[in-house]
């Protein structure tokens, strides 16, 4: 099956993914991935080319640790996030870099700003997908690696959402 | 600080009684932020970083340290200098990367050339200086004192302090407990973080076994319980099992402190349970080479690792998840903190794995327990604002020898003891204990 996937299918999807995020139905989102396989990575700032094998990451989760995350920020107990942050995910600049049999690598331009107790933090970088086309024009997410533009997270301080 | 008075009433300390207090204005006033600076960040051994950073002859790293941009050079005669960043002509950092390695440092503003030992190495239109000029004399300033222990690099910014071995006391011992680990190094990638808080609230927290089952249920409850590691329900009076009050709490000289030293027997170290699920057999093997080259005893002390320890004023090592961590303040209500992962070097690739995982799981700006010490911490920060009308904090909790109920708030008394001996009298504490 070698259907063609068009870039704003492809915007079609991380919209959609972006309302999920913003409107806090993390259960809705984190369905989105590949139960088995999926992965959600965040490199550090001063190393955004790192192997999470070796090298120290923000976020490096497999699917376990993902529903955990998950699950504990629908838990209440995440005091970061209870009350929980106000966001609002901005993705744009989508790309279509390859296909690979199944896989569908894409790269997109984010801006999520977290509004929270009078601050509002910016965090900027890039999205790197990978994606399999499934029905309905939607896809199931294998990889989803957020590369941090920010030299640091001053003064952000934490990544205690989605981003 | 209190009406008409000084730091000297600062910290209410009454042994007799049992109750410890420290003025709120400590974490507030800008004066008191000021006078930290000059008598404690100027007048410390600091912790600058790790030689694997910058491995090879030729390598830098870039950081600030209280408040200075500084190089961190690794010669090319093999020698580590710590090197002010600002050339010797009108001021421009000569260094504006991160980390890389180069022959030499270039000042982009007039174009004056230093070596990596620091040495200025050319003057475009040298012939337009006197005679008096002298070159030799204008290298990059070196760090006024600089020690390099089993590759870790402490400066002082204070050229008369005392030796690194003389300030560090008894916890040097403590120190070489977590290096002799084994061949260690930085794992690339930091943890370049931020809170809106005053810097001391974060040496509590780094220590605090009162707060972990409170602010970290989650960690405990949801997160360990999904991989079969759970510890005991949060309903259990906090920390009962892992108490740091009977005998961990040891005071080491100078306002360092550690949690749990030398670890008791019994208590293996906390990441044991997802080192053994996860890399079980490397852990064998590891653990019988400890025993190798320590004997039993030693490699028991090893690899329980001593808690979480504080070298005065901004280092914290945190055994359990291989943690080093500074922050520096910049204004009364922030700090600027870098975290990084102190691994063997030669693990093999599951056991590495293993660690990083445990340790993002709960470490860091994306972990599931660092982001809500830093909401704890923003949040005391804002209740200060109330601190004409709540001027006090306090942290009497096991004062008195009292060890039913949980973990003492000795290791932070330490803290606030040498604190006040240097912000009032420019002295070590002449004894920070109960």
């Amino acid at each position: 099956m070698t259907m063609t996937i068009t870039r704003e299918r492809v915007e079609d999807f991380l919209y959609a993914e972006a309302a999920l995020l913003d409107e806090w139905r993390l259960d809705e989102w984190l369905a989105l991935f590949d139960q088995e396989r999926g992965g959600y990575y965040m490199p550090t700032t001063d190393h955004p080319d790192g192997d999470h094998n070796t090298d120290l990451f923000l976020i490096a989760d497999d699917m376990p640790k993902l529903r955990s995350r998950v699950e504990q920020l629908l838990s209440g107990l995440t005091w970061a996030e209870n009350p929980r942050s106000r966001t609002r995910h901005m993705v744009s600049n989508v790309r279509i870099l390859d296909r690979d049999g199944d896989v569908v690598s894409v790269t997109a331009n984010f801006v999520v700003y977290r509004m929270r107790f009078q601050n509002i933090d910016p965090y900027i970088g890039t999205y790197r997908y990978k994606l399999i086309p499934r029905e309905n024009r939607m896809f199931t997410i294998l990889e989803r690696r957020v590369i941090l533009d920010l030299e640091a997270l001053r003064p952000h301080g934490k990544v205690s959402f989605i981003v | 600080m209190p009406e008409g008075s000084n730091t000297a009433d600062l910290i209410l300390d009454d042994r007799e009684d049992g109750i410890f207090r420290v003025h709120r204005s400590a974490f507030v006033d800008r004066e008191i932020f000021e006078q930290e600076r000059a008598r404690i960040f100027d007048r410390s051994w600091l912790f600058a970083g790790h030689v694997s950073e910058f491995p090879k002859p030729g390598d830098f790293v870039t950081r600030t340290i209280a408040g200075r941009p500084v190089i961190l050079s690794h010669g090319e005669d093999g020698k580590i200098r710590v090197l002010m960043n600002t050339c010797r002509h009108r001021g421009n950092l000569v260094c504006r990367d991160h980390k890389g390695s180069s022959d030499f440092f270039r000042c982009f503003y007039h174009g004056w050339i230093y070596g990596t030992r620091g040495e200025l190495k050319s003057v475009p239109g040298e012939e337009a200086y006197s005679e008096a000029f002298d070159r030799d004399a204008l290298g990059l300033e070196p760090a006024p004192r600089m020690h390099n222990h089993r590759g870790c690099i402490f400066v002082s910014f204070d050229p008369e302090i005392e030796s690194f071995a003389s300030y560090m006391g008894d916890a040097l011992a403590v120190f070489d407990n977590t290096l002799d680990l084994g061949d260690m190094e930085f794992v690339h990638g930091q943890f370049k973080y931020s809170m809106r808080a005053n810097w001391k609230l974060l040496v509590e927290n780094s220590m605090d076994g009162y707060h972990a089952v409170y602010t970290h249920e989650r960690f405990f409850s949801h997160w360990l319980q999904s991989e079969g590691l759970t510890r005991q329900p949060a309903t259990a009076p906090p920390n009962a099992g892992a108490s740091n009050a009977p005998r961990g709490t040891v005071p080491l000289g100078n306002g360092h402190v550690t949690t749990n030293y030398p670890s008791p027997d019994g208590r293996p170290a906390v990441n044991r349970g997802y080192l053994e699920k996860h890399a079980g057999e490397d852990l064998l093997k590891f653990r019988a080479g400890l025993v190798d080259r320590y004997g039993p005893e030693k490699a028991r002390k090893v690899e329980g690792g001593a808690g979480n320890y504080l070298i005065f004023p901004n280092l914290m090592v945190i055994d359990g998840w291989w943690v080093f961590r500074t922050f520096y303040p910049s204004s009364p209500d922030y700090m600027e903190i870098t975290g990084w992962a102190c691994l063997p070097k030669n693990d093999p690739p599951a056991l590495r794995k293993a660690r990083l995982e445990w340790y993002l799981a709960f470490q860091g700006p994306g972990g599931f327990a660092t982001p809500d010490d830093v909401e704890g911490l923003e949040g005391c920060q804002m209740g200060f604002a109330t601190h004409k009308e709540v001027e006090w904090s306090d942290i009497s909790r096991g004062m008195k020898g009292i060890t039913a109920g949980g973990p003492s708030e000795l290791q932070m008394r330490v803290f606030w003891r040498e604190w006040h001996a240097r912000m009032t009298t420019g002295k070590h504490a002449e004894y920070t204990g109960d």
